[in-house]
């Protein structure tokens, strides 16, 4: 590779080979100092994009007070005055973290497994089944993939009201679970797998339901994994639907819990920290497992503001 | 399927009809569970949110929902000074954030599509913002953008000292603090698309333009430019609906959501404070119709030009 731009031709002369010799060396320096500039900028970038979150891991384990007054200098990295997991304690206690936690488990847990049953059933059908209406059920997915959530949110909020499922966890599941971007996902992924297999069970007497599970869906993990993680990416982070739909701690999630930090003066700010960890250490671990499923994820849909 | 029915009852030229309505019964079956939460949770919403924009619904309300014609469209367009405040906050950061950010990103995709070593580990790196929490994003930048923050530290450097605004507490600043905070949140995600789309431009096409002599921003402009010109129109049109939507940010960082004097104020935030703080479900409703058709015209305006590359 390194070579594919240097001087190869035969050299004639002695004087002319040493010239040579010469002139490679000076193109290898300066792909050599292009090179170091490169990783110069790329490192400089790198320190960009994690400062914040060394910050507030750093600062987790700090006394409230020295968090925001190192906050304008390298200090703020160093881990002292060193507090231990005081400021863990505090925050799990003062924002009731286990009540919040185990209610984004639960949402977020239903939303994933739900939604991927869900989902890839609709798609399958559309893909694979040719009943009549498909057609246009298939025009109705299309359309709404582009109708976003903030525009349905008020008048679902007064059907929540009305039914009295505000401050239940169902009312933050259930209208995530069908989504018709997923569905359309599903649809394209099963469009593209091979038919064979499939008529060769059903020419061996398998019904529909054993073909999809048996056959189909064990191919479309990779759509599974993607769209699974792209569900926990987007309901563990969600905030503009809990905060309309809960009132109490009893059915909210963690998003929420920061409220109760930044409501009265004064602010804690290394429970704040500690508590902002807590609440992003699951998607990280789930990142950094589903590396690269979930970077393939987020390149084919478009989520995240 | 079709074939070993006819095989095996030749007889039976419209007895088609019931292996289809077997096909369609379960075709069904497997699509219920999604037509019933969509016609619940997305249809039904959708169409009462075009009807109450006409009522003057409320949440709580002890007396009968009335109709009001036009009346909450007119209120909202011509007697509302907040929400043309909002409005127009939402398309000033559209404005600086869109092109900033896809800029950034593009930046940052060309950077690890060179062929160095570990450059895995800087995509990483510029995409693990995606995995944080925006609420948590949030009180971290809190504290970030304090008057005595890194922020400020790094502008003192910069400015030498001339330069530092209490961020979120000053109206002309407080905006573009939010600016700061949502691009370093989600640029990673705009970049690996367009990593993507990077990757697919053919290395012929730049062996081609070096052998006539281009330069590398003559390639970047003539080569890398027009190949990923659809990628970079769908980066652009979603970016563009996501600073639209942008909510979480202005509600929590501000002392007061969309706060100081509604400097960051934005469409969602109306839609909340009137729907769900004031229960005016009707005007908050009609907002809500304004802003599907504000995200429908930058989706056409999109569609509209891929299609017009299609054409020539």
């Amino acid at each position: 590779m390194s070579a594919e731009n240097t001087i190869t031709s035969a050299p004639t002369t002695r004087s002319q080979a040493v010239a040579l010799d010469e002139a490679n060396a000076a193109i290898r320096r300066l792909r050599r100092r292009r090179q170091v500039v490169a990783y110069g900028v790329l490192i400089a970038l790198a320190a960009l994009f994690l400062f914040p979150i060394a910050f507030m891991i750093v600062g987790s384990f700090k006394a409230d007070t020295s968090v925001i007054a190192d906050s304008g200098s390298l200090r703020a990295f160093l881990p002292a005055p060193f507090v231990g997991l005081d400021n863990y304690t505090s925050a799990i206690e003062r924002a009731n973290f286990w009540i919040s936690f185990r209610n984004s488990v639960i949402i977020s847990g239903s939303i994933v497994i739900g939604g991927l049953i869900v989902n890839s059933l609709f798609g399958y059908a559309l893909a694979r089944m040719p009943f009549r209406g498909r057609t246009v059920l298939m025009v109705i997915v299309l359309a709404l993939i582009i109708v976003p959530f903030e525009t349905l949110a008020v008048p679902l909020l007064l059907i929540m009201a009305e039914l009295r499922w505000t401050d239940t966890l169902h009312a933050q599941i259930l209208p995530f679970l069908a989504q018709p971007l997923y569905i359309f996902l599903f649809y394209s992924f099963f469009l593209g797998i091979p038919k064979e297999l499939e008529e060769a069970a059903r020419i061996d007497g398998a019904g529909p339901a054993t073909i999809f599970l048996r056959i189909a869906a064990p191919l479309a993990k990779p759509a599974y994994a993607a769209a699974g993680i792209l569900m926990f990416l987007y309901s563990w982070g969600q905030y503009l639907w809990p905060l309309m739909v809960t009132r109490g701690i009893d059915a909210r999630p963690l998003p929420l819990g920061v409220a109760e930090f930044l409501g009265q003066p004064p602010r804690h700010w290394g429970d704040i920290m500690a508590y902002a960890t807590l609440m992003v250490i699951p998607l990280l671990v789930v990142f950094i497992i589903f590396q690269r499923q979930f970077v393939k994820g987020v390149a084919t849909t478009g989520l995240k503001g | 399927m079709m074939t070993s029915a006819a095989g095996q009852r030749p007889s039976s030229n419209a007895g088609g009809r019931p292996r289809i309505s077997r096909d369609t019964l379960t075709g069904w079956l497997f699509s219920a569970p999604a037509v019933i939460l969509i016609s619940a949770f997305i249809v039904l919403p959708f169409l009462l949110a075009f009807y109450f924009s006409l009522t003057n619904e409320r949440l709580i309300s002890p007396r009968p929902t009335e109709w009001v014609g036009l009346r909450n469209y007119e209120r909202i367009l011509f007697e509302d000074p907040r929400f043309w405040k909002a409005l127009s906050n939402n398309v000033i950061f559209s404005l600086v954030v869109v092109p900033l950010q896809t800029g950034f990103a593009l930046l940052l995709a060309i950077l690890v599509n060179q062929k160095l070593k570990g450059m895995v580990v800087f995509r990483t790196i510029f995409f693990v913002p995606i995995t944080v929490v925006m609420a948590a994003v949030a009180v971290i930048w809190i504290v970030l953008l304090n008057p005595q923050g890194l922020i400020n530290a790094l502008m003192s450097i910069l400015t030498f000292g001339q330069f530092q605004p209490d961020w979120l507490a000053d109206p002309a600043w407080a905006l573009v603090a939010i600016m700061i905070t949502s691009i370093w949140a989600s640029v990673g995600f705009q970049m690996i698309i367009l990593l993507a789309a990077l990757q697919d431009v053919p290395e012929t096409l730049y062996e081609a333009a070096r052998l006539d002599g281009a330069n590398n921003w003559q390639q970047f402009l003539h080569v890398t430019l027009p190949g990923i010109r659809n990628p970079l129109l769908f980066v652009l049109t979603i970016t563009t609906i996501l600073s639209f939507r942008l909510f979480d940010q202005v509600w929590i960082m501000p002392d007061r959501p969309g706060g100081p004097l509604d400097a960051t104020r934005t469409l969602m935030v109306d839609i909340v404070d009137t729907g769900l703080n004031r229960g005016a479900v009707g005007l908050g409703s009609a907002l809500s119709v304004i802003f599907l058709v504000i995200v429908l015209v930058v989706t056409l305006i999109q569609r509209r030009l891929i299609k017009q590359e299609g054409d020539v």
